[in-house]
């Protein structure tokens, strides 16, 4: 019998995803060692510690280029961005999700298997402190995505897709108030996500059949110099395609996203809406710029319209919504869609467009969910549009900071939300896929509508009796509203460092 | 002298002043108000510094300054102004200071923060002078977007009653243009090698390929032809002019709107000349039929602001015409339109305004007879719609002249239709004047205390400086043509490029700069 032999593993490049992963056991670990009270700030020191140590350590590898155990991870530019992007986003969701100022024990269910509507659920939604249970799932799915954006072949990142998903399947399950609704969510997220795995894996059998191998540099030989039948290639191609568009929250594959966003506990959908999407995104720039390069002119065109019916469903129902979260949801699918015209333009400006987009929306909208927490009545958050009506009569300086993100949501100027929609567009006429540009251009306009709306309804409406208040967000919360509202105004006002940065960093190794 | 960093500064400081003027507190009104209005003077003192250090025969382009912003896509906050951005940069300045003396308590009747409200002006100011300032066409279309914002808020928070629908109709109509212009200006960053630089980008015009450029055209000309706006991109303008605040209508048309045509003149004809004159054609025609169409609507109307709207619609017909007849006789008439539509058309609403704040009405039904009351404001308002309709000896006739027969040695037909706008120019206004001030006194109107007051003094500063100008520049437009016509030249050359001959020197000048 031949011997077992391990590669070679380079510890240091993998050094982020250990720490994330470590801190994660060491949190199950506190559940059950630590007195129930004292969870909560030691989860979340833990976490917030971890999340910033791990950033350290991608810091101080960011010049590395390899790939390590056995070809498995891949380290380079977009890695190493990619990473950086969603530990400083998760840091930014932690703190919305540690917050427990601003609702009495914090959005998190106590006890989730209790009876929904029974008398012990009404007892633990009034002030019985939240599950701290949340933390180390965060920190696992947080470990996961950074392995999904490195990974560099295909069963590697279907495990890290795995990794991610179900944390975060448990984490919508688990909204203090509106539990119905919440456990919804995660039933639907659950079975879709898991349909969407099985196509995933699928999908690896296909293009292993075809190329012989698993990892991207076997799959891209193979596709430059086919050995086998063709079919199992392209059948493979759209299966894995459809297991990251799901992700991804691209149409036809987006129909969770607003049942999703709005059921699950709002820091939750923060974390979905800004980091799940910077994994998903990095995972499909590099399956589609490292494996599969080779059949650009194939799936361009497929891609193509699949980020014209996004960006157009995404618009289109976006202006039909009545509810806050929905609304943001089907905003996110739409610039689900610009995202992938970006990552169509198959150059290098692409790349690093993309990645530029997803860091400066994942900030905006971090900070969009991080407001919708703070309004809210007896029933908690009142997400209800109508409901926001003259807010900006009462909470001047919350109207106005939301209205700020709207804006950059709409692509004006001196927000972010314009300099990214720069990069991703420009790119793609550069690319040569102008008639994607001219579909984004057109749903700009109609996306535009419904936050206009919304600012109508902040500014020049009336107040109501059932306008709700606005909480004073507790330190956490602050902090992550000032994160992210200062990063919208610094990348629209100079984004140089940034686009630089990207630039930098878009090659990827294979 | 010209070292020094004039547009900077000017495009500087009224953001400054808002920013200050936001800050403070709701119940010191006054000191708003004072501080708001000194800034704006400052404003014009260092405007008029900045007129008397342009050098006539000096360079296109003068006081030129560039900072570094955004490298890899080469976007430069690049500030430079010829003739035609130096006449309506000083126009900006006399405007203001005029709309916030003028606008001094429309406030109060709205139960709404006067500091906002004049914080929103300044920071209005801040953004006219950036987008007439900008020499980079990623800094001019960020001010081109970021215009809307402070506009959206003066209508939507303190304009008249349909002020919602007015705003949202105004914000979208604007965001549209503006994003067809985006995908122009991208198109334009790839097609024209990478950079924002207006002078590359000018230099690079003639290589474009026409196809490219004829869609690039369209790309800024449906942004400019909605914010001048011309028919039948029209639509939002009465809307909103009828709904803003009367001194805040007097800057949508009298400055805001000039930034189309503005834009026509800087970005479509000198970045696309080709496409220009095969557009040409066309722009004559909506010009024709906007100066018919809108004056036309201005006859029968019945609302103040919305009738003065319209007839700033026809108005723009004219600088349309002027524009694309591509005459230096015309396209010098534009620009000095440009300026004394500005004048005059901002002093018809601001007197329109006094009409309404005494009246608390915008319905001509309304009025009657308010001559008899009023007689000093009558007069004035008299004043200002003969200004309107370019009598000669007020300065709109002289710019109106220029247009009409540097039109004419080209294109008679479209001058003489045009001719038929300026007699329906004289209906509307006239008749606009004849139903408010003149005949029988309306008894419902006389039974309104306000409108025994006649002008105070505040509203006699307010529309003196106005006045004055327009006799001024009606008897003597001199100091304003030398400054205009070079650039028109300049501009005119552009979209000639490709004639053989002297011009073709003369372009080369002009790259040397």
């Amino acid at each position: 019998m031949e011997d077992l032999k391990l590669p070679g593993i380079d510890y240091g490049a993998l050094l982020p995803m250990l720490i994330l992963f470590g801190a994660a056991c060491v949190g199950i670990l506190i559940e059950v060692f630590t007195p129930r009270r004292t969870r909560h700030p030691i989860q979340l020191g833990l976490g917030l510690v971890a999340i910033v140590a791990a950033f350290v350590a991608v810091v101080v590898q960011h010049s590395t280029r390899k790939i390590t155990i056995g070809g498995a991870v891949a380290i380079d530019g977009p890695t190493v961005f990619l990473q950086g992007a969603i530990l400083v986003l998760g840091l930014v969701s932690l703190m919305l999700i540690g917050e427990r100022s601003v609702e009495r024990g914090g959005p998190f269910v106590s006890q989730a298997a209790i009876t929904v509507g029974s008398q012990k659920d009404l007892k633990q939604a009034g002030d019985q402190p939240g599950m701290t249970e949340v933390y180390p799932l965060t920190l696992f799915a947080l470990g996961g995505m950074m392995l999904f954006v490195a990974a560099n072949d295909l069963l590697t990142m279907f495990i890290a897709l795995e990794v991610f998903s179900l944390p975060l399947y448990l984490l919508c399950a688990l909204a203090r108030r509106r539990r119905l609704l919440s456990q919804e969510a995660a039933l639907k997220y659950f079975l879709l996500g898991s349909y969407a795995s099985a196509f995933f894996l699928f999908g690896v059998a296909l293009v292993y059949g075809f190329a012989g191998g698993i990892s991207l540099g076997q799959v891209h030989d193979a596709v430059v110099n086919p050995q086998r039948s063709q079919i199992l290639l392209y059948a493979g191609l759209a299966m894995i395609a459809i297991g990251l568009l799901f992700k991804a929250a691209l149409a036809p594959f987006h129909v969770w996203t607003p049942d999703v966003y709005q059921g699950a506990p709002t820091p939750v959908t923060a974390l979905m809406a800004a980091v799940t999407k910077v994994a998903a995104f990095g995972a499909l720039l590099r399956i589609l710029y490292v494996a599969f390069d080779g059949v650009r002119w194939d799936f361009q065109p497929v891609l193509g319209a699949i980020a014209v019916l996004t960006m157009l469903v995404g618009a289109v129902l976006a202006v039909t919504q009545t509810d806050m979260k929905r609304l943001l949801a089907y905003s996110s699918v739409a610039n689900a869609g610009y995202l992938l015209v970006g990552v169509l333009a198959l150059n290098e400006e692409g790349l690093s467009g993309t990645m530029f987009y997803l860091v400066a929306y994942g900030f905006s909208v971090l900070a969009a969910f991080g407001m919708v927490t703070l309004v809210r009545d007896a029933d908690g958050e009142a997400t209800h549009l109508a409901r926001w009506a003259g807010l900006g009569r009462k909470s001047p300086l919350f109207a106005a900071t939301f209205t700020f993100i709207l804006l950059a949501f709409a692509g004006i100027p001196l927000t972010s939300g314009f300099t990214s929609k720069f990069a991703v567009f420009g790119a793609a006429v550069e690319g040569g896929q102008t008639w994607l540009v001219i579909f984004g251009v057109v749903t700009s306009m109609l996306l535009a509508f419904p936050y206009l709306r919304v600012v109508v309804m902040l500014w020049l409406s009336e107040p109501g009796e059932s306008t709700p208040t606005v909480s004073i967000p507790g330190f956490l919360t602050s902090a992550a509203l000032v994160i992210g509202v200062a990063a919208t105004f610094a990348l629209g006002v100079v984004p140089a460092p940034l686009i630089d940065l990207t630039r930098d960093a878009a090659q990827f190794v294979r | 002298m010209n070292d020094f960093p004039f547009l900077s500064i000017l495009t500087l400081l009224p953001l400054v002043g808002a920013i200050a003027v936001a800050f403070i507190p709701r119940a010191k009104a006054e000191l708003a108000k004072t501080v708001a209005f000194v800034w704006s003077l400052v404003v014009l003192v260092l405007s008029v510094f900045m007129w008397i250090a342009f050098q006539v025969d000096g360079d296109r382009f003068q006081f030129r300054e560039s900072y570094a912003w955004i490298p890899s896509w080469d976007a430069r906050f690049t500030f430079a102004a010829d003739g035609i951005a130096l006449v309506m940069l000083m126009l900006i300045a006399i405007l203001f200071p005029v709309v916030i003396l003028a606008s001094w308590n429309d406030v109060e009747k709205t139960n709404r923060s006067a500091p906002v409200y004049f914080s929103l002006l300044l920071a209005f100011e801040f953004t006219m002078i950036g987008v007439f300032a900008a020499a980079d066409v990623f800094l001019f279309y960020v001010f081109f977007e970021v215009m809307l914002i402070p506009m959206y808020f003066i209508i939507g928070s303190f304009g008249g009653p349909r002020r919602q629908y007015a705003a949202v109709k105004f914000f979208l109509y604007s965001l549209v243009g503006g994003l067809f212009m985006l995908a122009a200006v991208i198109g334009l960053w790839v097609v024209g090698g990478n950079t924002f630089d207006w002078a590359k980008l000018a230099e690079a015009a003639g290589s474009i390929d026409q196809n490219t450029a004829r869609w690039l055209f369209l790309g800024f000309f449906v942004a400019f032809a909605i914010k001048a706006p011309f028919f039948p991109f029209h639509t939002w303008l009465p809307d909103a002019g009828g709904a803003a605040p009367a001194g805040a209508a007097a800057l949508l048309v009298g400055v805001m709107d000039k930034v189309g045509t503005f834009g026509i003149l800087r970005y479509c004809l000198s970045l696309f000349p080709e496409a220009s004159r095969w557009f040409a054609p066309a722009a004559l025609v909506l010009g024709v039929i906007g100066i018919i169409y809108a004056a036309l609507l201005a006859v029968g109307q019945n609302d103040l602001k919305r009738l003065v709207s319209y007839t700033s619609i026809a108005h723009f017909g004219f600088i349309g015409i002027g524009i694309f007849a591509f005459t230096s006789q015309a396209g010098t008439g534009s620009v000095l339109y440009m300026v004394n539509h500005g004048l005059a058309t901002g002093l018809l609403f601001i007197v329109v305004g006094m009409f309404v704040a005494r009246r608390g009405s915008n319905l001509i039904s309304d009025f009657g007879g308010a001559g008899k009351l009023v007689p000093v404001l009558a007069g004035v308002f008299f004043f200002a719609g003969l200004a309107s309709l370019a009598l000669p000896g007020t300065a709109p006739f002289i710019s109106e002249f220029l247009v009409l027969i540097g039109t004419f040695t080209v294109h008679p037909a479209y001058a003489v239709v045009a001719t038929a706008g300026i007699i329906l120019a004289a209906a509307y206004v006239l008749w606009m004047v004849q139903r408010t001030t003149q005949g029988t006194l309306n008894p419902a109107l006389a039974e309104v205390p306000e409108m025994k007051k006649d002008i105070t003094l505040r509203e006699k500063v307010v529309v003196a400086p106005l006045i004055l100008l327009i006799i001024l520049l009606g008897f003597y437009p001199k100091p304003v043509t030398d400054v205009i016509n070079p650039a028109v030249q300049a501009t005119m050359q552009d979209v000639n490029v490709e004639d053989p001959g002297p011009t073709a020197v003369v372009a080369n000048e002009r790259v040397a700069r």
